[in-house]
């Protein structure tokens, strides 16, 4: 019988024996980020397809949820920080190879197009949902925010010049989004002392995982059947691309080191397996695929059930990914 | 646990004296301790004052370093010192714990009965508390006699106390460190050597090319030079042979490790003797010279084979015989430590005899890498004008007509004394206590309980809030070894050397020291003409200025070293005449046999647990010194709780799994009265468990140590007293397991 | 100069007296550890069982997975190898404690993120660290490895030695000798 026993009863907070430095915010922030990511890469992309009038909602409407729900990942962040009043020093520094200091400066940057985005739209965005619902009280808001703008003195010279150069921009903005969904990722796998966390299909995984719910988000706030049609479509591609990325995971997992197959082993017998296999893939990938399929063949299933599914199914992806990266490790306690 | 007379009272909810620093446990201490800089301070910026530590026995001499604003930063020991040698242990360097930690005595407490009949501590002025303890002797000596009290010390307060009882006419003192510990070892060696051990052991190990120890588990046992001295014999690659039945820390470094069955040593020794004797391999020149006895030791041990001894112990011939022809081809630098907690199964002062014996084959005893006869710089007393009144009767009269060979008191005897079925003439009727809690020491304590029902008085001087302080009719309030004086610290070693204390901070809450409380009572008790001096620090600066120092000079260095002209080992040409009746190392002890005990050691065979039961075998752990230092908060952060050692092999029979609550009962029905948990290892014997002693405290008021494990005291029920000097043998225990909590009234026996 | 420690398997009894020094020392609060010891036992009562203990703290790695994390550079190595936080560049995000495959690091309750040092406040001054000095078996061995004679150099030649997690390529300077 072997035992490896602390004696000094090395007890830290968070650290030893379990660790959990990084909980539900990082979770939630990691769920945003590729969210965000995904909306941002769709409104660009179908832009440059020149669909920005026959799908208003994937280019127009849906862009201004991303700088909203980055600004709260953001806040998250700092507020999860144990050294918050010092948060500033993030951007005094620039440091190639730390994930966390590149994607701290993607962020930053995504910012500057993710809201100039939106703002450039923000009158077809008041038209279309005055258009779909004229009750609703959020158009209010946007058009006292409209009139807002129109009076800042400096807005317009900029929003000029990105309407001049909306092209160029759009194109940069893919390459940032992609950053983006992918630096979720590899904010992980650089992190070898976690064996679930280092590998390398970890950031490709996330990105389609992210780019994979907006299109579910987009989906379900569409009420053009052409456009969640072509959602739907997406959809099962991503998702059948999210299991195939999945299945080469653990296949690397289990032919690595003792380590690693320790690590797949919590997925496999160990305390997520359920949780992983029954809620992440079946509840939030092949049911989903199940009822597009439906769909497509003519059944009508009610939009949001896919789609309800496809992002809880991501956010409890990005819980299960912190929490059991933490669980895994080398085992020398 | 409720007496009828005296109340268990928890020292709870004290007045707004007791609230001197509020706060959350770690605030208080963290507070106090980063009140400096929150990053490392260099020692330049430190000043440091000398000190020797009390947190054990080992009284290893230290510096205390403190910061500008005059907090105790860290301790570190005094490099000098011959007991430290730089170093301190781990409860020596955290040894600050004991200053700042909260829940300390704050104020003198006296025993009132309220109105509705309840008992509770009223906080009360040193003045008062000392007034009502005088009251109460002169009561004692009235209706009884100056005779009829006892004292019960440990450690550094007992020179002030045995002082004070010596004025006021009393000489009945114990340690529990002799019948509960120590005594038989010095029983068993004095037989042999005519000298006793004392502390530290006069084992030359940092030059053996052999140690033995039977069952001391070194390094568990965590004293500052003796492992700093096997771990130098490490370094020399000496061999190192453990007689355990456990795989203890030095076991698991041993060339040969002996699983022995419990109790069953003396027959591994006795086999050892023969094969020394009879396979010629013992030091025959030496024995010729200074040994009596040989030839009886030889007849005496003519069948006691390693395979007899085999068949006993469980253990292999082979590494019997290997073992024993280890050690000889190390000796004379070959030595078995005499041990420690010797106290075991009520023969034990034959087993520490046989040891002895062994040691004497070896040739060991007087040569380098075996026992040096330690020196020492005696401190002269101070020069009082009174003189000692002499008692009626002292613990001698009431112990040596049955122990014959007890050097000192045993508390055993005086907590007999004081039950009411004890003869009057010889009956204690008051109790003074400083510096050990009876209640993670002594054990039988249905005994103990009914004794202290029958005092009219029961004084506690503690630190801490021990569980013993609920029984007292008065608490004092001791300041700790870093906030008071002391007198020296000058015991035997390789080099005569005196070590100094003196405080470093002054006392917190109202605590006073131990010479200051002796003074004030023997000043109410009317002794003032034994109290010529008017502080402890008059006193050692007279005393080191008789030995050629100062008390400017001790402050400076710490530690100070004296020439002496005495040698530490035997001359190889001296006729050395040892303090026994033949003036030779005595094989066959004709104090003994005039004694009418046992002059050669004899097998007896002890108790084995019935089916079910286990052996309870319990030790020490290196951070903690008994159960002093559970509440100690940088010490109990290592180790807050002991648990159950079980073999996993035995485990799976009973459906226990690692880290199972289990509570524990013993062969006469005491339950344990709480659980901890259970510990599968491979590193103990499938027939025994092993805990560590000191846990299971219960007094609320020791906020860290409190409910955490479980304590063995209440568990050792059967004890064995050892006929020769009265020590109380405590391994014959067994028990068994409760996998579910019992219910209130098993809890409570 | 690259400093190193050695750590003798061999004679550690787990007294964790190197756990309270480096507290006293380096005002270490309660409920936190910058070193510790683990103990290993393997085998069956009573022909093969072994035990030995550990002590372990922050390993000083060559290639130091928590420096290269570390978005602002709090984190970072000094003269020696030995690796240091900056207090009041340090944001607290806990990478460096992810990135650790030894748990070396802990958040202070101040904010920042803390670890061993190797007392490089002492080492200035000529010293060893708290851990090696108050060590009662002298089990703890520390020194300058690029220095032939130095005392880590001298066990690690005279010794066999392992590290921990080799596999996470980091490239440890804490030596376990067997």
């Amino acid at each position: 019988m072997e035992e490896i026993i602390n004696v000094s009863g090395k007890m830290i907070p968070h650290v030893s024996p379990h660790l959990e430095i990084w909980g539900t915010v990082i979770a939630l922030y990691l769920f945003f980020g590729g969210l965000a990511a995904g909306l941002i890469f769709f409104a660009n992309f179908f832009y440059l397809k020149g669909k920005e009038d026959s799908m208003p909602m994937t280019v127009k409407v849906a862009s201004m949820i991303a700088p909203i729900i980055i600004i709260i990942g953001l806040m998250l962040l700092v507020y999860d920080l144990h050294h918050w009043m010092y948060f500033w020093q993030l951007f005094l520094h620039v440091r190639m190879e730390s994930p966390m200091s590149w994607g701290a400066w993607t962020l930053s940057i995504i910012m500057i197009p993710a809201i100039l985005w939106p703002l450039h739209y923000l009158e077809d965005i008041i038209e279309y949902l005055q258009e779909r619902n004229p009750k609703c009280k959020f158009t209010g808001l946007l058009i006292w925010a409209n009139n807002l703008i129109k009076k800042l003195p400096v807005l317009p010279w900029v929003m000029k010049i990105f309407r001049n150069n909306r092209r160029v921009i759009a194109y940069l903005t893919i390459y940032l989004s992609i950053i983006l969904g992918v630096y979720t990722g590899i904010l992980l796998s650089a992190f070898n002392a976690r064996p679930l966390w280092n590998s390398a299909i970890l950031g490709p995984l996330f990105l389609t995982s992210g780019v994979s719910t907006a299109a579910a988000l987009i989906m379900w706030l569409s009420n053009d059947p052409a456009e969640r049609k072509m959602y739907s479509k997406i959809d099962l591609l991503l998702i059948a691309v999210e299991l195939f990325f999945i299945i080469h995971l653990f296949m690397g997992m289990l032919s690595g080191g003792v380590a690693q197959v320790e690590a797949a082993q919590l997925f496999l017998g160990g305390p997520f397996t359920a949780t992983f296999w029954v809620l992440i893939v079946g509840m939030g990938l092949v049911i989903p695929a199940i009822l597009e399929i439906l769909e497509l063949s003519g059944y009508h299933i009610p939009i949001g059930i896919p789609a309800f599914l496809i992002l809880l199914g991501g956010l409890i992806f990005r819980f299960v990914m912190v929490y059991g990266g933490q669980a895994s490790s080398f085992n020398i306690l | 646990m409720k007496t009828t007379r005296r109340q268990f009272i928890k020292i709870a909810g004290m007045g707004t004296a007791g609230v001197a620093i509020a706060g959350s446990v770690f605030g208080s201490v963290q507070k106090a301790a980063e009140k400096s800089l929150s990053t490392s301070t260099s020692d330049s910026e430190l000043t440091r004052t000398p000190t020797y530590c009390e947190v054990c026995f080992w009284k290893c001499a230290a510096w205390v370093y403190k910061d500008k604003e005059g907090n105790i930063k860290k301790l570190i020991g005094n490099e000098e010192d011959q007991h430290a040698r730089g170093k301190l242990c781990p409860r020596g360097t955290g040894g600050l714990g004991m200053y700042y930690d909260e829940n300390r005595l704050k104020k003198p407490l006296i025993r009132r009965t309220g109105a509705d009949g309840n008992q509770f501590y009223e906080e009360v002025e040193w003045n008062e508390a000392i007034g009502f303890i005088a009251k109460k002797m002169k009561g004692i000596k009235k209706d009884y006699g100056k005779e009829h009290m006892a004292l019960f010390v440990h450690g550094a307060p007992a020179k002030h106390f045995e002082y004070l009882f010596k004025a006021f006419g009393n000489e009945n003192h114990s340690e529990p460190a002799y019948a509960q510990c120590a005594g038989p070892r010095e029983a068993g060696f004095f037989a042999t050597f005519g000298s006793g051990v004392g502390s530290p052991e006069p084992a030359d190990m940092q030059n053996s090319k052999c140690i033995i120890f039977i069952g001391n588990h070194v390094g568990e046992n965590m004293h500052n030079s003796f492992v700093q001295e096997v771990s130098t014999a490490i370094d020399n690659k000496a061999d190192i042979i453990v007689v355990d039945p456990r795989l203890s820390t030095v076991a698991a470094k041993a060339t040969h490790w002996l699983p022995i069955k419990p109790g069953t040593d003396i027959a591994l020794l006795l086999a050892w003797m023969h094969v020394l004797i009879y396979d010629e391999l013992y030091d025959k020149e030496y024995i010729d010279k200074y040994a009596y006895g040989f030839e009886e030791l030889k007849a005496h041990v003519a069948n006691y084979t390693p395979e007899w001894a085999a068949g006993i112990t469980t253990i292999d011939p082979e590494l019997i015989k290997k073992s024993a022809y280890t050690m000889a081809a190390a000796a004379p630098a070959a030595v078995i430590h005499p041990g420690r907690h010797t106290t075991w199964y009520g023969d034990d002062t034959q087993r520490e005899r046989a040891m002895a014996m062994i040691n004497a084959l070896l040739g060991a005893y007087g040569r380098r890498g075996g026992m040096y006869m330690g020196v020492k710089q005696k401190l002269p007393k101070y020069p009082i004008e009174a003189e000692f009144p002499e008692p009626h009767w002292s613990w001698k009269d009431i112990t040596k007509q049955k122990y014959k060979n007890a050097a000192v008191g045993l508390t055993n005897v005086l907590i007999e004394a004081s039950l009411p079925s004890f003869p009057k003439e010889h009956q204690i009727k008051g109790w003074f206590i400083a510096g050990t809690s009876f209640i993670n020491t002594i054990p039988d304590r249905k005994k103990m309980f009914e004794a202290m029902d029958n005092q009219d008085l029961i004084v506690v001087v503690d630190t801490m809030p021990m569980e013993m302080t609920g029984y007292a009719d008065v608490v004092l309030p001791e300041s700790t070894y870093l906030e008071r004086h002391d007198y020296s610290r000058g015991g035997k070693n390789r080099i005569a050397q005196v070590a100094f204390r003196m405080p470093a901070v002054e006392p917190m809450y109202d605590s006073k020291p131990a010479w200051w409380i002796a003074r004030e009572l023997g000043h109410k008790l009317g002794l003032h003409a034994f109290y010529p001096w008017k502080n402890l620090e008059q006193v050692l600066d007279w005393q080191f200025k008789q030995v050629g120092s100062s008390l400017e000079e001790m402050k400076k260095i710490g530690v100070k070293t004296f020439d002496s002209n005495e040698s530490i080992y035997l001359l190889p040409n001296e006729d050395f005449e040892f303090n026994t009746n033949t003036g030779k190392i005595e094989l066959y002890s004709t104090d003994f046999a005039e004694k009418g005990y046992d002059p050669l050691p004899k097998f007896t065979r002890h108790e084995s647990p019935d089916a079910g039961f286990y052996h309870l075998v319990y030790g020490r752990a290196p951070m903690h010194t008994f159960g002093r230092t559970q509440n100690n908060p940088y010490l109990s952060e290592l180790m807050d709780t002991n648990n159950v050692w079980i073999n996993p092999r035995t485990a799976k029979l009973w459906g226990i799994d690692n880290g199972d609550d289990i509570w524990l009962q013993n062969q006469d029905g005491v339950v344990s009265e709480f659980s901890a948990k259970a510990r599968l290892t491979e590193r103990i014997r499938p027939d025994s468990v092993y805990m560590v002693h000191g846990f299971g405290h219960t007094n609320k008021k020791l906020s860290r140590a409190v409910g955490k494990g479980i304590n063995d005291i209440p568990l050792i029920t059967r004890v064995k007293i050892d006929p020769i000097m009265g020590g109380t043998g405590m391994r014959n225990n067994f028990v068994t397991f409760l996998t579910e909590k019992p219910k209130k009234e098993e809890a409570e026996s | 100069m690259r400093y190193a420690m050695a750590m003798d398997t061999r004679k550690c009894v787990g007294c964790s007296d190197c756990v309270v020094a480096c507290q006293t020392e380096n005002n270490v609060p309660l409920g936190f550890c910058r070193d510790w010891i683990v103990e290993a036992v393997k085998g069956t009562y009573p022909e093969t069982v072994q035990m030995h203990f550990k002590s372990e703290r922050c390993m000083h790695c060559e290639n130091t997975p928590c420096v290269r994390t570390c978005p602002t550079g709090a984190s970072h190595v000094i003269e020696g190898g030995i690796v240091k936080v900056t207090h009041n560049e340090c944001i607290g995000c806990g990478a460096c404690i992810e990135a650790c495959p030894y748990d070396a690091r802990y958040v202070h309750p101040e904010g920042y993120i803390d670890k061993c040092t190797f007392c490089d406040h002492r080492i200035a001054q000529g010293m060893n660290t708290a851990c090696v000095d108050v060590c009662p078996t002298s089990c703890l061995i520390f020194g300058d490895l690029d220095d032939p004679k130095s005392p880590v150099s001298m066990a690690l030649k005279e010794n066999d030695w392992y590290v921990l997690a080799p596999e996470a390529g980091t490239k440890p300077q804490l030596y376990f000798l067997k």
